[in-house]
């Protein structure tokens, strides 16, 4: 039975009841222990940064060239804080429920009210260290108002906020380096766990620069990978995004979350040919003034400006007259697959929608909307060589956030002892929906806040175990496999290159487990996708026989050949829910107005999933969600 | 349209380099500068060739691991923009572009195009920092800064490390990438107490990996990716002068 370690009491309580009680590392004895800690977005960073200042020896890793590039630095829109400082009414409680209704009332109460607790001290830290938030000419900080809620709880940096909490944290990370606390390993891909007496005990990493694969031990070891969105090919996140070290780690016995809960953002750039390798986010707020348009006819191919008012479907403003173009992400997301399904797609793809500015531009003129957007306007040309003032954008739904991830319980410990998973690579939040600005948040104060005072808790009890010997076989053991695998990939000698395999196996998973699913579909994917992995294994080209020590071809091989698994796994797992909730919408389970049906009688838990061997069904562990606080309720935006 | 590219190979940092000659026939003016080499790799895997090693993650201008010399411009023709966000409309069909590393003695060169940048991580360690530790920080809105100077203190932090101010400049200065944080985190008050030790010790870093000095000749503002203006230099040098005089 999965035990999430709830602390006992009231909501409000839970958090200092466990830091009251839980047990501490003496400060003369944390110099004894060493944490491994993989990843270096915000969560990673932050809690490097912190474990380092109170003593630990850390190793922190990560594959970029620096800390300071990943991918936390790309979120643009904001971080939730329930300050109240606009005294619209916000509270703890407040931003809690937004969370839980947010997620569709499948994450953890105890969970999402740390979060909501925690988020008051994160905005402190961050000013803190310098992070430049937006000030009102009073010199106090600004807020603005995001998707799915009533209160201004939003506080950013321009449309670089990300970018600014991330700096803070590495800049903090980097004053530990100069400290001599936290030891660097970039460029260091973690290829597997090793797991000693069923402890975590160190990873295998390769040095991407001179190809030689490492050990390193530690008394604790954290992933703080980031998301696996980009397992769709085609996505708003980074290139070098991957499910790697989480998978490494399920495959060594923790437990999978949730593992087909993505969300799709609404307005990312379209696809615009084959080649293409990113769809680039265009911030949420332009709903706040665009609208979203397709044409009454199918396969219109008349340029935007020549479709007249009348022959225009303002599909969200008609099915949500109460929310209009301000829905949710999921709901926006999946209205706007169903026009382009339905053949109302336009570009010369026929995959995107239009957002158009024209009657914004027309109430408030064009210099008010260039004050607003002129950035974003810019990046959209620059991309698309397209005028947005002059024709609406084309926008369309890309994969961003992936809500699932490594189970972890109140500790964000995973289900291995002495692994931890934190930021977007664990589950624990967001439930089956995440809100906008509040992964940032997550990211941050799991690293600052949580992992720092849940971590010593098993710490203390390794005062005594002395070094980790990286000799011991388990570690050789480990790294001769990684060997095989890479020497594997190079031995094919096939004639696809990766991408091939990437992008094939996107189209399965966006085709059938991406924002909408069903019984039959997701059935034959599983089978695609078996034979898939199958073709990757005999039909695969890695150049560099040679063994030339760079090789990107090389990390992709590792990569997608992960991909191709975890994809099995989320078709299992949406398979197995019959239900529709948040991101995961089965067509089987919908209203006649195509809305989806939740089933809280059958499906109020958390699918935590352990690994059985390749080609086999995985086992589903069921953690029940407790609604002791709220009631859930059918989330309506009509 | 047809590009005929003369890209830098080198295999090693320890091996000698040289220009190689591709050309793709079929190259979409909607692709991106990377989406364009990615297609030169598919081109060159197909002839079971060693494809070649360039940098990027993002692919949305933010991350700054992209960037390369484009026809000897720091990420190519185009005023503050990244690599990555340079698109092919830019060239016109038959163009000979030549692409190179970005050079500099404190930037050795990886391989092919990528080039190690750490020197900027270790600027960063001697003093790019507030020294707050994580814990009970003081409640944000007790330090009121005015809207004009957190504007100011975000123009200078929105650096992404790219490397471009160092690679376009004739003297390899790091000039601009040291003022820019020296800047951001002297206008902010939290910052303001270590910002004597700050520039002095990060400018010193800053020599010691053989970054050149600043000659003002104002090439790197131009190729800024974030258009990070030149007057922080200036700012630097202030801090810098009045750590030594007062
Ligand atoms: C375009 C975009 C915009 C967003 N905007 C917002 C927003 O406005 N507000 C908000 O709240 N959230 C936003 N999000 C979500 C949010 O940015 C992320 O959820 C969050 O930053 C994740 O932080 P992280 O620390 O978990 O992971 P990341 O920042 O992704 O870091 C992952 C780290 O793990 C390392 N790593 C990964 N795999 C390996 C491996 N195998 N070996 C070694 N190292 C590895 C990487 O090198 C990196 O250092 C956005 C996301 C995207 C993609
Ligand atoms: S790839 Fe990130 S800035 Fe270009």
């Amino acid at each position: 039975m999965l035990d999430a370690k709830i602390p006992e009491g009231p909501l409000d309580k839970k958090w200092e009841h466990y830091r009251s009680k839980s047990h501490l590392v003496n400060p003369a004895n944390r110099k004894k222990l060493k944490v491994i800690i993989v990843g270096t977005g915000l969560s990673g960073s932050s809690l490097a940064a912190s474990l380092g200042e109170s003593g630990y020896h850390v190793s922190s890793f990560c594959f970029q060239d620096t800390a300071r590039r990943a991918h936390s630095v790309a979120a643009q829109g904001g971080v939730n804080a329930c300050k109240n400082y606009k005294n619209d009414g916000d509270t703890v409680f407040r931003m809690f429920y937004d969370t839980i209704k947010g997620g569709d009332f499948r994450a953890r109460e105890g969970n999402v009210y740390r979060l909501a607790e925690c988020s008051v001290n994160l905005i402190d830290q961050a000013v803190a260290q310098g992070v430049p938030f937006a000030r009102e000419y009073s010199g106090y900080l600004s807020n603005r108002s995001f998707g799915g809620v009533q209160v201004s709880r939003t506080f950013y940096a321009q449309g670089q906020t990300g970018q600014q909490l991330l700096l803070g944290a590495y800049q903090a990370l980097m004053r530990q380096v100069s400290a001599g606390t936290v030891k660097l390993f970039s460029r260091h891909e973690m290829l597997d766990l090793v797991v000693i007496d069923g402890k975590a005990r160190g990873i295998i990493v390769r040095n991407m620069d001179t190809g030689e694969v490492e050990r390193h031990g530690g008394h604790a070891v954290v992933l703080a990978t980031g998301g696996f969105g980009k397992i769709y090919y085609l996505s708003s996140l980074a290139m070098g995004c991957n499910a790697s070290a989480i998978w490494r780690a399920y495959r060594r016995g923790a437990f999978f979350a949730n593992p087909s809960w993505i969300q799709f953002h609404p307005t990312c750039l379209p696809q615009f040919g084959e080649y293409q390798s990113k769809l680039t986010l265009m911030s949420e707020s332009l709903r706040n003034d665009g609208r979203i348009w397709v044409p009454k006819k199918k396969d219109d191919n008349r340029p935007p400006n020549d479709i007249p008012e009348s022959e225009r479907d303002y599909y969200l403003e008609r099915r949500y007259p109460a929310f209009g173009n301000l829905v949710p992400r999921d709901i926006g997301s999946r209205a706007a697959k169903e026009m382009i399904d339905a053949g109302y797609g336009v570009g010369s793809l026929k995959n995107a929608v239009y957002l158009d500015f024209s009657k914004a531009i027309a109430e408030q003129g064009e210099g008010k909307i260039e004050d607003k957007y002129g950035n974003l306007f810019r990046m959209y040309q620059k991309i698309t060589g397209i005028n947005a003032y002059r024709e609406p954008m084309r926008i369309s739904p890309a994969s961003h956030f992936s809500m699932g991830g490594l189970w972890v319980d109140y500790e964000l410990m995973t289900t291995i002892p002495g692994l931890y998973a934190v930021g977007e690579s664990n589950f624990a939040d967001h439930g089956a929906n995440r809100l906008g600005a509040n992964s940032l948040l997550q990211a941050c104060v799991d690293g600052y806040f949580i992992a720092p005072s849940t971590m010593p808790n098993y710490l203390a009890n390794e005062i005594r175990t002395g070094p980790i010997d990286t000799r011991q076989s388990a570690f050789a053991t480990a790294e001769e496999a990684a060997l095989q695998k890479l020497k594997g990939f190079l031995a094919i000698q096939g004639s696809k290159p990766v991408d091939y395999f990437h992008k094939a196996l996107g189209k399965i998973l966006y085709d059938d487990c991406g924002l909408s699913r069903s019984r039959a579909g997701l059935t034959e994917a599983i089978a695609k996708i078996r034979s898939l992995r199958g073709e990757f294994y005999h039909e695969l080209h890695v150049p560099g026989g040679g063994g030339q020590a760079m090789n990107s071809e090389l990390e992709k091989a590792g990569r997608v050949a992960d991909y191709l698994e975890v994809g099995e796994l989320m078709c299992y797992d949406a398979l197995n829910r019959d239900e529709s909730c948040g991101a995961h919408f089965r067509v089987e389970y919908q209203t006649p107005e195509g809305e989806p049906l939740r089933d809280d009688k059958n499906f109020a838990f958390t699918s935590a999933w352990e690994w059985t061997g390749l080609d086999t069904e995985p086992l589903l562990h069921k953690e029940p969600l407790h609604f002791e606080t709220v009631t859930p309720t059918v989330r309506s935006y009509k | 349209m047809r590009i005929q590219l003369r890209v830098w190979r080198q295999e090693h940092k320890s091996k000698p380099g040289q220009f190689a000659d591709y050309e793709l026939p079929e190259v979409s003016p909607d692709m991106s500068f990377l989406e364009m080499l990615d297609m030169l790799n598919d081109q060159i895997m197909r002839q079971n060739g060693r494809p070649v090693e360039f940098d990027y993650d993002c692919r949305e201008g933010i991350c700054g691991q992209c960037g390369v010399m484009i026809n000897g411009r720091a990420h190519g023709p185009l005023a503050n923009t990244t690599t990555c966000q340079l698109h092919m409309r830019t060239f016109k069909d038959g163009d000979i572009i030549h692409v190179e590393p970005f050079r500099a003695a404190a930037f050795p060169v990886k391989c092919d195009l990528k080039v190690d940048r750490s020197a900027f991580d270790r600027i960063i360690q001697a003093g790019g920092y507030i020294a707050a530790s994580t814990g009970e920080a003081p409640e944000a809105n007790s330090i009121l800064v005015p809207h004009e100077e957190a504007e100011a203190a975000f123009d200078a932090a929105c650096c992404i490390g790219c490397g471009a101010c160092v690679a376009t400049c004739k003297n390899s200065s790091a000039a601009l990438f040291t003022s820019a944080k020296i800047s951001h985190l002297a206008l902010l008050p939290q910052g303001r107490l270590e910002a004597k030790e700050r520039a002095q010790q990060m400018v010193a870093q800053a020599d010691k990996e053989g970054f050149g000095h600043c000659s003002n000749t104002e090439a790197c503002e131009v190729e800024c990716p974030q258009a990070i203006s030149v007057l922080h230099i200036a700012r630097m040098n202030w801090e810098f002068n009045r750590a030594a005089f007062f």
